[in-house]
């Protein structure tokens, strides 16, 4: 069985696809992973034992009567419970949804069981993908597989755990700030956040809206992009969806050549406050584009100072709005409703008792934001940074094909180490947060171990807007080249690799 | 009662007397403000594609978008847009060329979101005016109504609170949600401050909302029942003192939900503004409630403790940014407005000022007119309206158009009338039939057997009859007292229960008796 959770997510599909394996074993095996270790890593809120096996014997049933299965069908897949699943619990990691069960489908979860990929269950996040290490959930937090005394990094922690602690061979998460990348960076993962409205948010409860971007998990470039494809698309229930094809991410993965591409390094994304280790991982990176045939430009990106004062004023005034909802009236948890308090008091209550403090913290920040007086000071006045970023992306693409940097500044810290410091948990998405803010692409792929701590060290590759595919041919290139270099993957050096 | 809603906090140490309204007038100029919201009668809501269908079972028509469930997005329904912007260029304003919708932030049970989504500072139709005319001793007067902006929101879900005495809050055992209604496409339709109606203030606003109503009636986008609250105004008023170039403070008295409510919404406010300015008092910025049974306003929530709605742009919608194209398209194909429909029937059935003015008060332009298109002549066709049928709208407390009978059927009567197949008594008796729901008006004629005795044989028999019976009113005619005739015709009428055609009658006596009528 170890066997099968070595397989690349391609390699599963393809082996499915031949028959040489089921989906039916491979979802087994995946759920025997899970049982032997989740509860070291605790990466799953929900594991979905029945309803992945049922699934799984529909796709062989499907093989078996003659159908021609998607490259991914019968493969597993660690579904981040942000997503709304009709058939299994949706909690966003929060008390205040402890219990609902959604009627309907999210367009995520809706394409994934369309290409046949095996739901194994629901990961663990930062309460409403709020934070930079999954300690937010109101469940408990997510170890890094690692070294179990470190975060998984957030909000997508649970997914990036699955992943690294081969409990799923892919994972889907969320990136509203880097939720996707940075977890994937110090778990020594692939994450990758697609263009703004490439990938439907119609069923991902809404964190911040103008800012949230499902996007895949996985162990290496290839089957990043076979999940990117596999979920995105326009969706005409999420109106901010782009009416665009989905850029070839899978062939560039496959391409995985840089030969005279021009390679940005942003001069702003690194220096004071970037952990030794990770500057070096990096440095080394840069070097290797170089030697496989890149063009290394420098790129100033003056605004991208001001990105994470812009966002802790954005993402938390769309959160205060966002999170309205969930006031005790139609579903989820219901506090003080005793006959004799009003509604206004019940849902007072419900939201003191079912949000957890950094939930809390956002939509006070982002009530004050938006309030009248203070608008235009806060608020407006981060919708111009926002405009400044992206003219600054603009003129940095014209100088570059893809810009690059690390993705967090440092490698995965301790748990409780940075709980109390909400400043310092901010500065993990330093250099992911500018992308969010103007919608383009980017993907984090492991580029080493810091040498300090052995920990995983991700180098972040930021590309245009409908442009995801060049971010992911560089990727690939570069993790190739690594692959040679390391003899196989960096993940093999985990403690949990199998 | 007793609750925070009904208590008057407007004048200190308790309610300051009414002033009478022509002395308000004599010191104060009334300024007046109109917000109008209108449910559009979209197929689907505003932003899902839920149904609208009014008094369906609480709770039915209902989704994920517009019960708000975690993940849900809301996606903007052309149609409603499209109304808009149709309104827009009725009321001659301003498209937009991009525009947002933004968030209005408040809790409350029956805002799923508690949110609503509306549009704030980019409005998609802006500056425009409407038309309207009051009557006057002197005369109908025009006065034109600026807009300040057309926008477009949804509507919160309906709570009702269950086991209190009067169906408020207070002292309610619970209440109940019905989320039918959120999210069903509004119009919010704001007019400039109107500052040059005076003494006309009350009828300006009630001519300005029907007019409003008969704008969106014609353009088809709202049935515009307003007992189903599917047309809502609020009225914003406030006293100028004469000479000033300063507004006082004005009071928005809400949800008036009738055209006569609200000409008696803006008197009674003009009276106590003026009554509390003229104790010394001030009038206080607040939102009122108007009481039907009273025909009061009491004060409610105060402005100056008001919430502060944080809009801002909504993110999970996309611009709206109409094509001029389809502007322009839509421009072209607006139907006839009631304003220019009123200029040519006016001309076309060459009607005074105060005739056209009695149509449109009795709201019966539509209604005469496609009479009219049946085939009744038009004096013909606005007296029936007018008289009998206005009456019997009255009575039944509906409106006109809403008596069941249709312009093609009051086109049958005349008809009949006119080729003397019935008296206008028995014509009054046919419609009378067709109300209660009798069938046609040629049916009503056939069972209630009401057609005229035409048939000069067998009217012969009975003009015999009476003359045989009444000889000494004969006798009085044959020597040339024609007055006479009366008692004769008066016995035929009575033998034929008013079915003869009293004039062939006088005239087949007179025949008989050897008289020249
Ligand atoms: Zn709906």
């Amino acid at each position: 069985m170890t066997e099968l959770l070595k397989l690349s997510a391609a390699e599963l599909g393809a082996a499915i696809a031949s028959g040489e394996t089921s989906a039916v074993e491979a979802t087994q095996a995946y759920l025997d992973r899970i049982a032997e270790v989740d509860g070291q890593i605790h990466a799953f809120l929900h594991v979905a034992a029945d309803k992945a096996l049922e699934q799984a014997r529909a796709v062989d049933a499907r093989r078996a009567a003659g159908e021609k299965l998607g490259p991914l069908a019968g493969v597993p897949v660690a579904h981040k419970d942000v997503f709304t699943t009709k058939d299994m619990p949706t909690t966003a990691a929060s008390k205040i949804l402890e219990g609902w069960q959604s009627p309907y489908d999210a367009t995520v979860t809706e394409r994934l069981r369309d290409a046949g990929l095996v739901i194994l269950g629901k990961t663990n996040l930062d309460e409403f993908a709020m934070g930079s290490s999954t300690e937010n959930s109101a469940y408990g937090p997510t170890r890094n597989p690692w070294d179990t005394d470190r975060v998984p990094g957030g909000s997508s922690g649970g997914s990036s755990a699955a992943v690294a602690a081969f409990e799923a061979p892919l994972a889907t998460g969320t990136d509203t700030g880097g939720s996707i990348r940075q977890p994937a960076a110090v778990c020594g993962l692939v994450g990758a956040k697609p263009t703004y409205g490439t990938s439907s948010r119609y069923g991902l409860i809404a964190f911040a809206s103008s800012l949230d971007t499902p996007g895949p998990i996985a162990r290496n470039v290839l089957d990043a992009a076979l999940l990117h494809e596999a979920f995105s698309g326009h969706d005409p229930r999420d109106s901010t969806s782009v009416n665009e094809p989905v850029p070839p991410v899978v062939e560039a993965a496959r391409r995985a050549d840089v030969s005279g591409m021009r390679i940005g390094v942003v001069k702003e994304l690194s220096g004071e406050g970037y952990q030794p280790g990770v500057m070096q991982r990096f440095t080394e990176a840069v070097e290797l584009f170089e030697s496989l045939g890149a063009k290394i430009v420098e790129v100033s990106c003056p605004s991208f100072t001001a990105a994470l004062a812009a966002y802790y004023l954005i993402a938390p005034s769309e959160c205060s709005s966002n999170l309205a909802r969930f006031d005790a009236m139609r579903y989820g948890l219901r506090v003080g409703d005793d006959g004799t308090r009003s509604a206004d008091e019940v849902m007072a209550l419900t939201r003191a008792q079912g949000f957890g403090p950094e939930v809390k913290r956002r939509i006070i920040l982002g009530t004050y934001a938006l309030s009248s007086g203070y608008y235009d000071a806060y608020y407006g006045s981060a919708q111009k940074v926002r405009t400044l970023i992206k003219r600054d992306f603009e003129a940095a693409f014209q100088q570059a094909d893809v810009l690059v940097s690390p993705t967090t500044p440092t490698t995965a810290f301790r748990l409780g180490e940075r709980i109390d410091d909400p400043m310092a948990m901010y500065l993990a998405d330093l250099c992911t947060i500018p992308t969010n803010l103007a919608g383009n692409a980017a993907l984090s792929v492991p580029c080493g171990l810091a040498p300090e701590d052995n920990m995983p060290v991700g180098l972040h590759i930021m590309a245009p807007t409908l442009a995801d595919d060049r971010a992911y041919q560089a990727g690939a290139a570069v993790e190739a080249a690594l692959r040679d270099k390391w003899g196989g993957d960096l993940l093999s050096q985990c403690a949990y690799a199998v | 009662m007793g609750s925070a809603v009904t208590s008057d906090h407007s004048a200190k140490g308790g309610a300051t007397a009414l002033m009478p309204y022509d002395e308000v007038l004599r010191g104060y100029e009334p300024v007046l403000g109109l917000e109008t919201h209108v449910e559009l009668g979209t197929r689907s809501k505003m932003f899902c594609s839920c149904a609208t269908t009014f008094g369906a079972e609480p709770n039915t028509q209902v989704c994920p978008v517009c019960l708000a469930l975690p993940g849900a997005l809301p996606v903007v329904n052309s149609a409603a847009v499209e109304s808009a912007i149709r309104l827009g260029l009725a009321l001659n304003c301003s498209i937009a060329e991009w525009c947002r919708f933004a968030r209005k932030n408040y809790f409350y049970p029956d805002m799923p979101k508690n949110y609503q989504i509306s549009q704030y500072d980019e409005p998609l139709c802006y500056d425009g005016y409407l038309d309207v005319t009051v009557d006057t001793p002197e005369g109908p007067r025009e006065f034109r109504i600026g807009i300040e902006r057309v926008h477009m929101e949804e509507d919160t879900g309906k709570t009702s609170h269950v086991g209190g005495a009067d169906g408020r809050i207070h002292g309610a055992e619970y209440s109940t949600v019905d989320y039918n209604r959120a999210g069903i496409p509004l119009l919010e339709i704001v007019t400039k401050p109107i500052e040059d109606a005076g003494e006309w203030a009350p009828q300006v606003a009630r001519a300005y909302v029907r007019e409003l109503r008969d704008l969106i009636r014609a353009l088809g986008i709202s049935d515009v029942r307003m007992e189903e609250g599917s047309l809502r105004c609020d009225v914003n008023v406030s006293l100028k003192p004469r000479g000033s170039t300063e507004w006082g403070t004005r009071t928005e008295t809400k949800n008036v939900n009738s055209l006569r409510s609200i000409e008696r919404a803006v008197r009674h406010e003009i009276e106590r503004q003026g009554g509390v300015l003229s104790a010394g008092g001030r009038v206080v910025q607040e939102t009122r409630h108007f009481q039907e049974s009273t025909g009061t306003t009491v004060a409610g929530r105060s402005k100056e403790e008001a919430q502060d709605y944080r809009y801002f742009p909504d993110p999970d919608l996309v611009p709206v940014a109409p094509d001029r194209e389809w502007v322009e398209q839509l421009r072209a194909t607006l139907p006839e407005l009631p304003s220019a429909k009123r200029r040519r029937l006016k001309a076309e059935w060459n009607l005074t000022d105060k005739e056209l003015q009695d149509l449109v008060n009795a709201n019966a332009v539509d209604l005469v007119e496609q009479t009219v298109a049946a085939g009744a002549p038009p004096a013909e066709a606005r007296k029936w309206w007018l008289n009998d049928l206005s009456r019997r709208a009255t009575e039944t407390g509906v409106e006109l158009s809403e008596l069941p009978i249709t312009p093609a059927q009051v086109a049958r009567v005349v008809e009949l009338v006119a080729e003397g197949s019935l008296t206008n008594k028995l014509a009054r008796q046919v419609v009378d039939g067709v109300l209660a729901g009798e069938g046609e008006p040629d049916e009503v004629v056939e069972a209630r057997g009401l057609r005229v005795v035409s048939d000069d044989a067998a009217l012969g028999a009975i003009v015999d009859q009476a003359i045989a019976n009444n000889a000494d009113a004969a006798e009085k005619v044959r020597n040339g007292k024609i007055a006479a005739v009366g008692a004769l015709v008066g016995a035929v009428m009575r033998e034929t229960k008013g079915q003869a055609d009293a004039g062939r009658a006088r005239q087949l006596i007179l025949e008989r008796l050897g008289v020249s009528g």
